[in-house]
This record gives C-alpha cells, sequence and structure tokens, in this order.
C-alpha cells in the first residue's frame, strides 16, 4: 500500500518539530505592545508534528514523484535536460544566497558583478545589445516584452497599433500574452509544412497600420525551423511592427544561429530550460529579455552597469517601462544559469544545440515507422507525431501516454501543438544517451504493437503507477481545494 | 566529451547514418546562410568543475554575506531562521528535477504538497481558495489589481501610500497596459488616511489596496479600511499581508478582505538577493474562478483513491489562450514546497512564537535606541517587527558606520518618501539578540 497521508493526518496535539532560543528581552505581555482589537486570539490552524514526521512525509511525497535525475523526460517545448549539481552547490554559496538585496552597493559587488557578465553573455548568445535579468519566467518575459513593444510605439505617438500577430502553433502564454498586455492577437496560419504562411501573413498585416509586432517562436513548436524567417522580418518591420522571439526552444541554435541575426526586436530565453536550471515542479525560473539598442530606453531599471571595477544599479532610464518584478529577477536561478554557461563555454554550448537536434532526428527515425509524421522533414530539437499509424485504432495518444508510464517514462507533450490532430510533441535534449532513446523507441514500439494486438492494455493503462487517471472532470465539477478535516 | 552529454562520437555517426545525413552540419541546412552563425561564439572556453566553482566562489566572496553581518535590514525581505529540514527536503531532486505536474500519476507528490501548501496558506489567511503561487509579493498584488478590475469590469484601482513603493511601482507599470487609473491615497501618522480613503471610494472603484503591516511596519486598521471599500459596488477588498505577522494578528478574512495577498519569503526561503521568491494569493470562493495560475484539486482515481490534479484549468494560458486570466504559466513551484515544509515545521505555535519574539525584539530595539533621545520615532503606533527612527544624521553616515562594525543597517525612507528625510526603517526578527541590539544601540549612540 502506498503512503497515502496528507500532513494534516499526522498532526498531534503537542507534537513539536521546531525550537526557538528562550527570548532574551523584557518578556512584555503583546496585549500591552499592540492592541487587543488587531490580534488573534484563536489558536493558529496550523498542525502538530515532529520533525521526523515532517522529514518521512515529505520523503514519501517526493517517492511519488518522477524527475529528470529519475528518467527520460521527453517533454516538447519543456526542454527537460539534466540539472547539473554544481549549479545547485553554487547558487547556495554562503556570499549568495544569505544576501539581502537592499544592502549597500559595496556589499554587494560579487552579485552585481555576476548579472554584469551573464547579461553580456546572454546578449553575445542572443546576438542582442541589452537584456534585463528581472523577468520571473518566460510568460513574464513576454509581457515585459510586449511592454517595451508598447512604449516604443507610444513614444513615437503610434498609437494606431492595436494587435499583435501570433501564429496558429504558438504557445498558449503567446495570445494570452498579448491579451494581458492590451493587445488583440491576430492569428496566422501556418502552411501544410508546418511553418508560417507568408502569403497568410500578408493578408493579416494588411496595410500594417494596426500592427504592434509577430510573436514568433524558432524553431517553432513543431520543431522547424522558420526559414522564411528573414522575409517574415521584412514583412513586420516594413509595416512599422517590431518582432519579438519566444525563446521556448532557442536550446535548438545555440552558437548555430541568433535570434538577433535573423532580425528579432526583442527576445526572452527560458533560463530553466535552455540554461539547465531545475524546473522545481514548475518553478521557479527566469525569463530575461534582451533587445537590440533602439529599445534599451525602455528597459526596466535598474540595470547593472560597470565604472573602472565597481559595478552598480543604474536607475536613469527616464523612458523605462518600470519594474516589472521585486528587486532584480531571480538571482538564484540566475547564479546556477551563469554556472552551466562558464562550465559549456562557446565550443559546449554550441555542442548543446547540434546533439540536441542529432538526438531529435535519431528518434524520429527510430518511430516513425510506427508513428504517424504528418511532415517528413529535417527537424531541429523536437518534433510531432500524430498519434499511432493505421486505420480503425481504438488507441488515442492519451492512452500511448499513460502507457509510456508503465514502461517507466514521462510522457511527451500530448495534444500540443493544437494543429496537429492527436500530437505528441517529443524533445530528448542533448543529455540523453544512444541507450536511452533507443530503450524508449523501444517502448514506443511495443506500444504501437499492443495498440495493434491488445488495445485494453493501453485503454486500461497505466497499470503500475500508485494512482490511476484521476478524475479530472470530478475536480472541476466539484472543486476541493483545500483539506477540511 | 562534456559532462552533461552523453553521445559518443562512434554513437554520432551511426545515429547520423540511421538519420542519413553525412555530417551533423547537415542538420542546420535548414537554417539560410544569411542568419547563420559562421563564427564561434565570443564566450570563454568551457571549463572543468574545479575552476568554475573557483571562479563563483570569488564572486560570492566579494559579497558581505549576512553569515559575518548582523543584519537590521527588511523592507520586503526579512532574515527569518530557516529551519534545516526545509533544504533538505527542497534539495530532493525528485522534487526539484520535475515539471509542472501534468501527469498526475507521477506528480503525486507536488501535487499533494500543492494541496497542502493551498490549505495552509487559506488557514493562515482565513480565505476560502488559494492559488499555488504568483512570483512574488509585487506581482502578486499587481495581479489581484487585474483580477479585482477585471471582475468588476471597472477601471479605478486606490492603493495607499504605505503600500511598500516598489510593489506600487510595479502596480503602476501592470495598470499601463491594461489602462487602469492608480490613485494613492495619503498617508496620516504612517497609516492610511481612512478619511481620505473615504472621500475616494465610489462606484467607479474596482479595488482598494492596503498592506499591513505596512511598508513603515505599522499595523493598518483593515477592518474599517474593508467596510470604506465595500460602500463601491462590486469593490475588491485586497489586503497585502506579512504571512509571519499572522502568528498573532488577526486574519485578514475575518476582517473583509476579498483578496488577500503577500511576500512569501519569510516562510524557509533565502534571502538571495532578491529572488526567487514566494508570491501567494487567497480569496473569497466568489473569485475561485477568476484566480491566475495553477490550482490543485483533489478527486479519485479509476480504482477510488484519493489523488490530486491540477484543476480548474479553464482559466489558464494554455486552455483559454487570449480569454485567459493571466499569463502566467511557470509560477514558484519549489518555494512553494519550502513555505509549506517551513509552516509545517513551525506549526501551530512555532509561528506563533517567532512571530512573538520579533516583535519582542523589535519594541526593545525601539525602546534602546530611542531611550537617549538622539533618534526618536517616525511614527507612534503599534508596529509589528519593523519601526522607523528619524534623527539629524543622514542615514548614508549612519548606515555607512554601522557597514564597518559589521551591521547591515536599516532602510533610508527619504528615497521614497522625501517627507521622512533622515529616517531610518529598522527590522528586527527573532533571530537577532539582545546582545545584538546593545551593539547597534551603543555604535549609534557613538555617531
Amino acid at each position: 500500500m502506498a503512503y497515502d497521508k496528507l500532513i494534516f493526518e499526522l498532526s498531534k496535539e503537542g507534537k513539536k518539530a521546531y525550537r526557538l532560543p528562550p527570548l532574551d528581552v523584557d518578556d512584555i505581555d503583546v496585549e500591552e505592545l499592540i492592541p487587543e482589537e488587531y490580534l488573534n486570539k484563536e489558536e493558529l490552524d496550523l498542525p502538530e508534528v515532529s520533525e521526523v514526521d515532517v522529514i518521512r512525509h515529505y520523503t514519501n511525497l517526493s517517492n511519488k514523484n518522477y524527475g529528470v535525475d529519475t528518467g527520460f523526460y521527453p517533454l516538447g517545448s519543456c526542454t527537460m535536460k539534466y540539472n547539473p549539481k554544481i549549479n545547485e552547490d553554487m547558487s547556495r554559496l554562503e556570499g549568495f544566497v544569505n544576501l539581502h538585496p537592499l544592502q549597500g552597493e559595496d556589499c554587494i559587488q560579487g552579485s552585481l558583478q555576476l548579472m554584469y557578465e551573464l547579461e553580456k553573455a546572454l546578449c553575445e548568445i542572443a546576438g542582442m545589445d541589452r537584456m534585463t535579468l528581472q523577468p520571473a519566467a518566460g510568460a513574464h518575459g513576454e509581457l515585459t516584452g510586449l511592454m517595451i513593444i508598447k512604449a516604443y510605439h507610444e513614444k513615437r505617438g503610434d498609437s494606431k497599433r492595436n494587435k499583435i500577430i501570433v501564429p496558429d502553433s504558438a504557445h498558449g502564454t503567446n495570445p494570452a500574452t498579448a491579451a494581458m498586455a492590451g493587445y488583440k492577437p491576430i492569428e496566422v496560419k501556418s502552411t501544410d509544412k508546418g511553418i508560417v504562411d507568408v502569403e497568410s501573413l500578408k493578408e493579416v498585416i494588411g496595410d500594417g497600420e494596426d500592427i504592434a509586432g509577430l510573436m514568433l517562436t524558432n524553431p517553432n513548436t513543431l520543431g522547424l525551423f522558420e526559414k522564411d524567417i528573414v522575409e517574415i522580418a521584412r514583412l513586420i518591420h516594413d509595416a512599422g511592427g517590431l518582432l519579438y522571439y519566444d525563446g521556448a526552444n532557442a536550446n535548438a541554435i545555440l552558437g548555430r544561429a541568433r535570434p538577433g541575426d535573423m532580425g528579432f526586436d526583442v527576445v526572452h530565453f527560458n533560463i530553466h530550460k535552455t540554461f539547465s536550471t531545475p524546473h522545481g515542479g514548475g518553478g521557479p525560473g527566469a525569463g530575461p529579455v534582451g533587445v537590440k539598442e533602439h529599445l534599451v530606453e525602455f528597459l526596466p531599471t535598474p540595470m547593472v552597469e560597470k565604472d573602472g571595477d565597481r559595478y552598480y544599479l543604474d536607475y536613469d532610464y527616464p523612458n523605462t517601462i518600470g519594474k516589472v518584478k521585486d528587486f532584480y529577477g531571480h538571482f538564484s536561478i540566475l547564479v546556477r544559469a551563469y554556472s552551466y554557461i562558464l562550465t559549456m563555454g562557446r565550443d559546449g554550448l554550441k555542442k548543446v544545440a547540434e546533439t540536441a537536434v542529432l538526438n531529435a532526428n535519431y528518434l524520429l527515425s527510430q518511430l516513425k515507422d510506427d508513428y504517424y509524421l504528418p511532415i517528413d522533414t529535417l527537424y531541429k530539437h523536437e518534433f510531432v507525431l500524430g498519434g499511432l499509424k493505421g486505420d480503425n485504432l481504438e488507441a488515442t495518444t492519451l492512452d500511448v501516454a499513460k502507457r509510456l508510464l508503465d514502461y517507466g517514462f514521462h510522457p511527451p507533450t500530448v495534444y500540443f501543438p493544437l494543429i496537429i490532430r492527436e500530437a505528441l510533441m517529443i524533445e530528448p535534449t542533448e543529455t540523453e544517451s544512444k541507450q536511452t532513446l533507443d530503450e524508449f523507441a523501444k517502448a514506443m514500439k511495443e506500444i504501437a504493437e499492443e495498440a495493434r494486438t491488445n488495445v485494453k492494455l493501453l485503454k486500461e493503462a497505466p497499470h503500475n503507477t500508485i494512482v490511476r487517471r484521476p478524475d479530472e472532470v470530478k475536480a472541476a465539477r466539484n472543486p476541493v481545494l483545500k483539506y477540511e478535516g | 566529451m562534456y559532462p552533461y552529454i552523453s553521445i559518443t562520437p562512434e554513437d554520432e555517426q551511426e545515429m547520423l547514418k540511421a538519420i542519413g545525413l553525412a555530417s551533423v552540419d547537415e542538420l542546420f541546412e535548414d537554417i539560410p546562410e544569411e542568419v547563420r552563425l559562421n563564427r564561434d561564439l565570443d564566450l570563454e572556453e568551457s571549463k572543468s568543475e574545479l575552476e568554475v566553482r573557483a571562479y563563483l566562489r570569488e564572486l560570492a566572496n566579494k559579497n558581505c554575506s549576512l553569515d559575518q553581518m548582523t543584519c537590521f535590514l527588511g523592507s520586503g525581505a526579512y532574515d527569518h531562521y530557516i529551519p534545516s529540514v526545509v533544504n533538505h527536503i527542497i534539495s530532493r531532486s525528485e522534487f526539484y528535477t520535475s515539471y509542472t505536474p501534468y501527469q498526475p500519476e507521477i506528480s503525486q507528490g507536488t501535487l499533494q504538497y500543492i494541496f497542502e501548501y493551498q490549505t495552509l496558506i487559506c488557514n493562515l489567511t482565513g480565505m476560502e481558495v488559494s492559488n499555488a503561487s504568483l512570483y512574488d509579493g509585487g506581482t502578486a498584488i499587481a495581479e489581484a489589481a487585474l483580477m479585482a478590475a477585471a471582475v468588476a469590469r471597472k477601471k479605478d484601482v486606490i492603493i495607499s501610500k504605505s503600500v511598500r513603493p516598489e510593489a506600487r511601482r510595479i502596480l503602476k507599470t501592470y495598470a499601463h497596459i491594461q489602462d487602469l487609473n492608480i490613485i494613492e491615497v495619503d498617508i496620516a501618522e504612517g497609516v492610511t488616511d481612512l478619511e481620505k480613503l473615504k472621500s475616494l471610494v465610489n462606484d467607479d472603484t474596482a479595488a482598494v489596496i492596503i498592506q499591513s503591516p505596512n511598508f513603515f511596519g505599522l499595523i493598518e486598521d483593515l477592518e474599517e479600511a474593508a467596510k470604506i471599500a465595500h460602500k463601491g459596488r462590486r469593490t475588491s477588498f485586497i489586503a497585502s499581508v506579512d504571512p509571519i505577522s499572522l502568528g498573532i494578528l488577526k486574519r485578514p478574512g475575518e476582517l473583509g478582505a476579498d483578496i488577500v495577498v503577500g511576500e512569501g519569503q519569510g516562510m524557509g526561503i533565502p534571502l538571495s538577493f532578491g529572488g526567487p521568491y514566494l508570491g501567494f494569493m487567497a480569496a473569497n470562493k466568489d473569485y475561485m474562478r477568476k484566480l491566475p495560475g495553477r490550482i490543485v484539486g483533489q478527486t479519485e482515481d479509476m480504482e477510488g483513491k484519493r489523488s490530486f490534479v491540477l484543476t480548474l484549468t479553464a482559466r489558464e494560458q494554455h486552455i483559454r489562450r487570449e480569454k485567459a486570466t493571466s499569463n502566467i504559466c511557470s509560477n514558484q513551484g519549489l518555494n512553494t514546497l519550502a513555505a509549506t515544509v517551513y509552516l509545517v515545521t513551525l506549526g501551530k505555535e512555532g509561528l506563533r512564537e517567532v512571530a512573538l519574539q520579533s516583535t519582542k525584539k523589535a519594541y526593545y530595539a525601539m525602546k534602546k535606541l530611542t531611550e537617549s533621545g538622539k533618534y526618536k520615532p517616525l511614527f507612534n503606533k503599534p508596529f509589528f517587527k519593523e519601526f522607523a527612527l528619524t534623527s539629524d544624521i543622514e542615514p548614508e553616515v549612519i548606515n555607512k558606520k554601522l557597514r564597518d562594525e559589521n551591521i547591515i543597517g536599516g532602510y533610508d525612507l527619504g528615497q521614497d518618501y522625501p517627507q521622512y528625510k533622515n529616517a531610518i526603517l529598522y527590522a528586527v526578527t527573532e533571530k537577532r539578540t539582545k546582545a545584538e541590539i546593545d551593539r547597534l544601540s551603543s555604535i549609534l549612540e557613538g555617531i
């Protein structure tokens, strides 16, 4: 029987997991310090457990999880690469971790230097002029980027531009960000080859007067390089718009191509994807945003500058969009990223992209006999299959994903991008060995065979996990969002 | 070979053959010639672990770590004690190397701790629903304002000038893109001027935002502010609170708050030069289907076993795209685990004890530092763990002197409030000792 307790169910009056030193100042009754009307008279509604309870409980919970350290995690567009351990150690160095953000500048020179150097490295990798490290995640980077685009148009008195073009293959965050930034997202269709349809783009642009910009992921969510990018950039720029690069898939092009050289004006990187920092079960990540020279004046403040040997925080940006986040960003995530960039260097980063692309195309070559491949071409770091091959198969992509759990793999991203039916989006990343890829391909082939001969195995999968297909409809219809005892 | 790349040169040849290509270069032939990078990146060459460690240690050592300093600085980030268990649990790689729990069968660990976190936040704040976190306290205020404006379909947001200045700057940045009008209420003797607030609330008011304890550490009258806010039609009352203060202060849910947000850094998350921290958001049930970010719900699996899933996803960007409530995707994941472990480790009595000791030590420090009359309290109002002192000496001079004595001094209020020139905001947590406070006092007396 798997462990099935909630921490609240371990609580027993009188247990303690914590002890403070005795109070060493005058022990005045709190009612004499703070008026009673502000004070909580009731007991706190928190559990009472021992330290042993805490450790056993969360260790048991961790055993119900699957991480990159557990095994292969080919989630498309999520870049679940291995998280190097030295990065964790570096982020916990005393001088980094026990540092208050508002300490005087002479006390934080090491952190400022790290941010300064990281910005330079990221700018070089992206082909951009300056970069803010403030955004907390990819979506936050997108929002910051669109704020910058908005500020650019506003400064020019160009107030008619209220639309952002987004391809139909885009991540959900792109249209959501455009709407949040006060724009109307307009969809542009993809061709049957899976890339932006330039003719359709021209139609969407029209006379161009209301186009603020275009958001594009390149390689896109199908794993395809947008080969018409130069033409796309020209069309958008001619219309007076700006180009936004969603860096979710930057792992494919490190050291091989740069968004800045493709014509992008604004770029974000997902530090937790491309630069190996852990996903942490959903965060925290970081989403630095780079811009070309003509947009530097709008960056959020502060920026880190250098004067001789001294580093300082520069707030002197009169046209800044303002602050987008508390303090200076997710510093300890940035330490991990810099540790990774130093480790890999110019040669290693290029090798990352090359191996990521090699792994993806190799894995594809092993799967296309059994799985439908809607677009048969050269891919970058990921590829998208359209479910199982064959007619009248009962098994869906969801069934394949659930069956993969029995084989000990994390399933790929499923049912995304929306333009491919029964999509299975597979991104192996560069950190996986050929043996792992072969084992995964073998499992996928066996599952395809099971779909043909014993589909019940798929339909009822997973069989070996601690829970099996939890009822999501019930959860949404009758929400239980906290423990009620 | 590189330690994190597992393909050998022999593998590479075999794999290229399987693909039907002759070289790695051919894998990149779809990138148009004109945008290929035909040079090496201008970065240093790859390095060994030993070299990277030595260099980053050198940078870290250029900072003044709080291990060598005594910290009386707060202003939104606090030097509370973090029990050892927290780091041990968040260092389990099954937690930190996992992704967002989209596959519930192999993510019950993450899903359950988020469910526990939501429960703890609701219990602490006195609210009915909590999301699974936002980036930080500042953006949580902005997201709450956007949500309130969307719910009420109104544009005016009233915020007190006693809310942390940086949070107000973030709100202004966010407000601009949604065309919200931000109206700031003045302060009187360090707290929100409720008479002024009364005169500002009307039927166009989407939200009223008050922080308590406020930026100066003073306890605001949330109950009265809520009553005033609710004079508006469908006006949300948003309270931003320090979760540690809820060890002793009344829960905002009982005082009339509709939405409660705050910075959770104090709950087991290190200062780390400003991030990553933890934004939390809890609300009344009415807001359940409008909350930004992820939410975990309890359900049953095929065999009727209790299990947990991400739920109410129709609110979120990956389903609703341009109609989503917010664009947030990655959130603070692992930091919610830190906060969860912190809260259950402290438990019913521990959190109260941390809050009580912080308060009692802060009052002791206030008394001690003002004894001679050289430094005077800026306000005479009840506070939690921070208080402001004013004197004839410039804060820069004071903090420089303290720095020489290995003390991180307080926050110079004149930076944000010109009317409080020469005022410094000190923070005292349970970690400070009587000896440290006495030493601070004697150095201040000597300036």
